[in-house]
């Protein structure tokens, strides 16, 4: 009896430290204004968010923009991790393959922005009059090609996918493996399409000879060819523009034969509190205003009535080289199977021939 | 006389002599009970949330092994593990030389600037995982200052990473090493001596049984930091698989957190193994420090001293020679076409949105992690390794405290979102803020805190509390008065590991950081992602300095306590 309650004390004065322990950690909440605060998840570019976020909240007084930025995998499994206690309210600027994941799982919200009727077909979520995502803009798959390294190396300048499979570029090529990486899967679900199922295996099979290695990220190929690690990199236009800016002897250019495309997209989070602020957002993340803006990174943009010019250094033609229509639901469907082949084909690299 | 109604069960039946159970002895249980709970809720059950996925489908039914069985079924599968198993062996082998050369250089021998040496085997630690990894490309990429010293072999692959597996791995086998080799009885070489012994015989039976503890320890540790890491094989690994970036494809490529978990499981292995190995080891283990021991001092020896000088210094070299790298590396305009220097990537607020608010999130963080952590993983290394009684238990939180070391931060990130994010759970309300962040951290990091204490611990003879017990004097105040002050070099060791630690990490944080808490370390990797990869170097080097301040200070404050605590070391 004696023990017991000397332990039911001990049990209490350990309660009370921990209690005392855990309102120290409290962190203090910072006063809010009047102002609702919208969770915006993002994989769009540091640079871009900035910009985006003023014209947004000068547009919309009374409504502030939090960000959570990641990249496009990191950010995406934290959105699907959250599926039962959604933390964001709005995504603005993702990968719409990514956003179809999440519309799968029942997590997107459906909303009809304003303008809607201005936004191309291939932007579109086409399946009912109420989309559950938007498109912004697009980016699609481009080969960087580092001058400098290929004239050492004596190598010719290719310009179409076919081009990469010719034995003088052996262990020159770097690539992304699809599995990690959503530019990877789109440049194969792309060959799919182009040479038909037989022949875009038969292609990668041909250019697996070629690939000195698959990189784990979309953009690192195109980065290690502007480092000069590797002549050349299947990558998408983006990071390549940026190393051509920055001075880098990088060329980008677009195969002939037709690129593989993504877009970003915007879509509400089902369950949000903030239903009436994220749907000004998607308002805004529609308008030609919006898309203005994206067509500082990006040539093709989702909204017709907005004359796209072309960015500095960016190439040409990307909108008339873009598979259309891209069969986005098929190869999400099929995307398992396709990737469960590309890892038995292609995946060690490394395995003893 | 005896009536038999009177408590006919305590008098009638015989018990079996047990040693009385004190007051304080229910002190002891009660907060080894609360070191339980700690471990269960930040460790255990957010690992139980992601791996019973392991189990399940995509819509959380029960599907057995057939998870399992998909995964042994991928022919590249067998290919990640062995090279896994390989590249975790060769590394841990070369670690572990090296890092006991230069522990005992450190602690036995009377070479010049050991202070300085000391200094810069931590280098590893304070730089972001970036660093190392972009210098190994700039030293011996393709387009390297040194390719040619790699004879036509490539880096990407498994040379790079074994080099930079055994950069990042070293400190942490050194830590323990050094703190094993630090203490020994010097009468024990006397002893050998006037057995007229040679001296390789002593290092033989003397020096290395001496410390086999602090090998085997390091040894799983670095081992399981191999097996485990996925930041080198990412960054220098080419697409030569290891189980870790299996995890990556599978959850970060594929959102297939289920799949993520079976590898997740897989790489728990050497964590098993390590406590079995542990075990084994424990029981052969005696203090080195007894009671009547006389402390070891290092004499000069002309000739050992010079070598082990050339032989550290070479080693110091390489380490200077990768963070110089990365130095040079957030110095020029474009690396390798423009190599004129410039300061523009310091400028933060240019390269994105934030400027210098994630640095200063990083800084209260990491100092949060070391005074918090430190309290929770030497006290609790304390009631593991030197109170009585409740064995079984006091075993269970050693295992516990095992398993972070092992478990990957991707794992570990999404582990904490499932549980802490979990709408019934009653702590979700620390989800999203700084807490969250400090606790796991402290998880992540836990084991090498751990096993440094539990060596420095294990180094005190036992007879201090025997002693302390029979003069009724109260644990805590033995505690405090002695073992604290015994181990205050440990204490402190630990808490810049996890200072320094926290300043860089990021592989689980990454999951859990909010738009206020966002953290300097996490900024430099989406800076590189954005192609800033010089302003990433940038960021990485700030990390850097910050943490050599830290642990200048450090060592500042480590002669002093070693003048007033630790004066029983020396003759």
């Amino acid at each position: 009896m004696k023990n017991w309650i000397s332990r039911r004390k001990l049990a209490l004065m350990g309660a009370a430290v921990l209690g005392t322990a855990a309102s120290l950690f409290a962190t203090t909440t910072p006063t809010l204004a009047d102002d609702v605060v919208l969770k915006v998840y993002t994989a769009l570019e540091e640079e871009q968010m900035p910009i985006y976020k003023e014209a947004f909240e000068k547009a919309n007084p009374g409504i502030v923009i939090e960000w959570q930025r990641d990249s496009t995998g990191v950010i995406s499994a934290r959105l699907l991790a959250e599926k039962d206690n959604r933390q964001a309210d709005i995504v603005w600027g993702l990968a719409a393959t990514s956003l179809m994941v999440l519309d799968k799982e029942g997590m997107l919200e459906s909303y009809r922005p304003v303008g809607f009727d201005q936004i191309k077909d291939d932007f579109k979520d086409l399946r009912s009059g109420w989309p559950t995502w938007v498109g912004m803009d697009a980016w699609a798959s481009a080969i960087c090609f580092n001058t400098v390294e290929a004239e050492k190396l004596g190598l010719p300048k290719p310009t179409s996918w076919k081009d990469l499979t010719n034995p003088v570029y052996k262990d020159q090529i770097v690539m992304p493996n699809p599995g990690s990486s959503g530019t990877g899967f789109l440049t194969v679900s792309a060959w799919l399409q182009l040479f038909g199922d037989k022949g875009g295996w038969t292609y990668m099979t041909a250019l697996h000879d070629n690939i000195k290695t698959y990189l784990h990220s979309g953009s690192k190929p195109c980065k290690a060819v502007g480092a000069g690690e590797y002549p050349i990199g299947i990558s998408f236009a983006y990071p390549g523009v940026k190393l051509i800016n920055d001075g880098a002897p990088v060329e980008v250019i677009l195969p002939k034969e037709g690129i593989g495309w993504d877009m970003e997209a915007t879509a509400i989070m089902k369950g949000t509190k903030q239903l009436a602020a994220a749907q000004k957002l998607a308002d805004f993340a529609a308008s030609a205003d919006a898309n203005k803006l994206y067509n500082d990174s990006y040539q093709v943009l989702a909204r017709k009535d907005v004359a796209a010019t072309l960015p500095a250094n960016y190439p040409a033609d990307e909108d008339k080289l873009m598979i259309s229509p891209n069969n986005f639901y098929e190869m999400a469907n099929r995307r398992q199977a396709i990737l469960d082949e590309w890892q038995k084909s292609f995946g060690s690299k490394d395995a003893p021939k | 006389m005896v009536d038999t109604t009177l408590a006919p069960n305590a008098m009638a039946v015989p018990r079996p002599v047990r040693p009385t159970v004190t007051g304080e002895d229910w002190l002891v249980r009660l907060c080894l009970l609360l070191l339980g709970l700690y471990l269960v809720l930040t460790l255990v059950l957010p690992l139980y949330t992601l791996l019973a996925k392991s189990l399940q489908d995509k819509e959380g039914q029960f599907v057995g092994l057939a998870n399992f069985a998909r995964y042994f079924a991928d022919p590249a599968m067998l290919q990640s593990f062995g090279n896994t198993i390989f590249v975790s062996a060769i590394g841990t082998a070369i670690t572990l030389l090296m890092a006991f050369l230069y522990a005992y250089a450190l602690t036995r021998t009377c070479m010049k600037g050991r202070g300085l040496f000391r200094a810069i085997a931590l280098i590893p630690l304070l730089a972001p995982s970036l660093l190392p990894g972009l210098a190994l490309v700039y030293l011996f990429g393709n387009q390297g200052i040194f390719k040619s010293l790699l004879f036509g072999h490539e880096i990407y692959g498994p040379i790079g990473i074994v080099m930079g597996e055994v950069f990042f791995a070293f400190p942490h086998a050194l830590i323990i090493l050094v703190t094993a080799l630090s203490v020994a009885d010097a009468r024990l070489y006397e002893a050998a001596e006037s057995l007229r012994a040679r001296p390789a015989r002593i290092f033989m039976t003397v020096t290395l049984s001496g410390c086999r503890y602090g090998l085997v320890s390091a040894g799983l540790v670095v081992f399981t930091l191999i097996f485990t890491d996925f930041g080198v094989p990412k960054v220098i690994g080419g697409s030569y698989n290891v189980l870790a970036t299996d995890v990556y494809r599978q959850v970060i490529g594929q959102f297939n957190f289920q799949m993520g978990a079976v590898v997740g499981l897989l790489l728990l292995l050497p964590a098993v193994l390590s406590f079995a190995v542990d075990r084994i080891i424990q029981r052969k283990q005696v203090a080195l420090l007894s009671a009547r021991a006389v402390p070891l001092q290092p004499k000069p020896r002309v000739l050992i001293d010079r070598l082990f000088f050339c032989l550290v210094a070479a080693m110091a070299g390489f380490l200077l020679l990768v963070l110089g790298m990365a130095l040079f590396g957030s110095l020029v305009k474009l690396w390798p076409y423009n190599l004129s220097l410039t300061l523009k990537w310091y400028d933060f607020a240019r390269a994105g949105t934030d400027g210098w608010g994630p640095y200063f999130n990083s800084l209260r963080m990491a100092a949060l992690v070391a005074v918090i952590g430190t309290a929770i993983i030497f006290c609790g290394a304390y009631l593991v390794e030197k109170t009585r009684g409740a064995g079984r238990l006091r075993a269970l939180l050693h295992l516990l405290a095992m398993i972070p070391l092992a478990v990957p931060g991707i794992v570990l990130g999404l582990s904490y979102i499932f549980f802490f994010n979990a709408p019934n759970n009653p702590l979700n309300f620390i989800y999203g803020t700084m807490t969250v962040l400090v606790v796991n951290t402290i998880c992540h990091f836990y084991t090498v805190g751990h096993l440094t204490a539990i060596t420095a611990l294990k180094q005190v003879d036992n007879e201090f509390e025997s002693v302390a017990a029979s003069l009724k004097v109260p644990l805590y105040r033995t505690f405090w008065r002695v073992t604290v002050p015994v181990c205050l070099p440990a204490i402190l060791d630990i808490s810049v590991y996890l200072f320094v630690n926290a300043m860089t990490t990021v592989s689980a944080v990454v999951f859990l950081y909010s738009a206020d808490t966002k953290l300097m370390s996490i900024n430099a990797i989406n800076t590189d992602d954005a192609g800033n990869t010089a302003s990433a170097c940038a960021m990485g080097m700030t990390i850097v300095a910050t943490s050599a301040v830290l642990k200048g200070l450090h060592s500042l404050i480590m002669r002093r306590v070693e003048r007033r605590t630790q004066a029983w070391r020396k003759r």
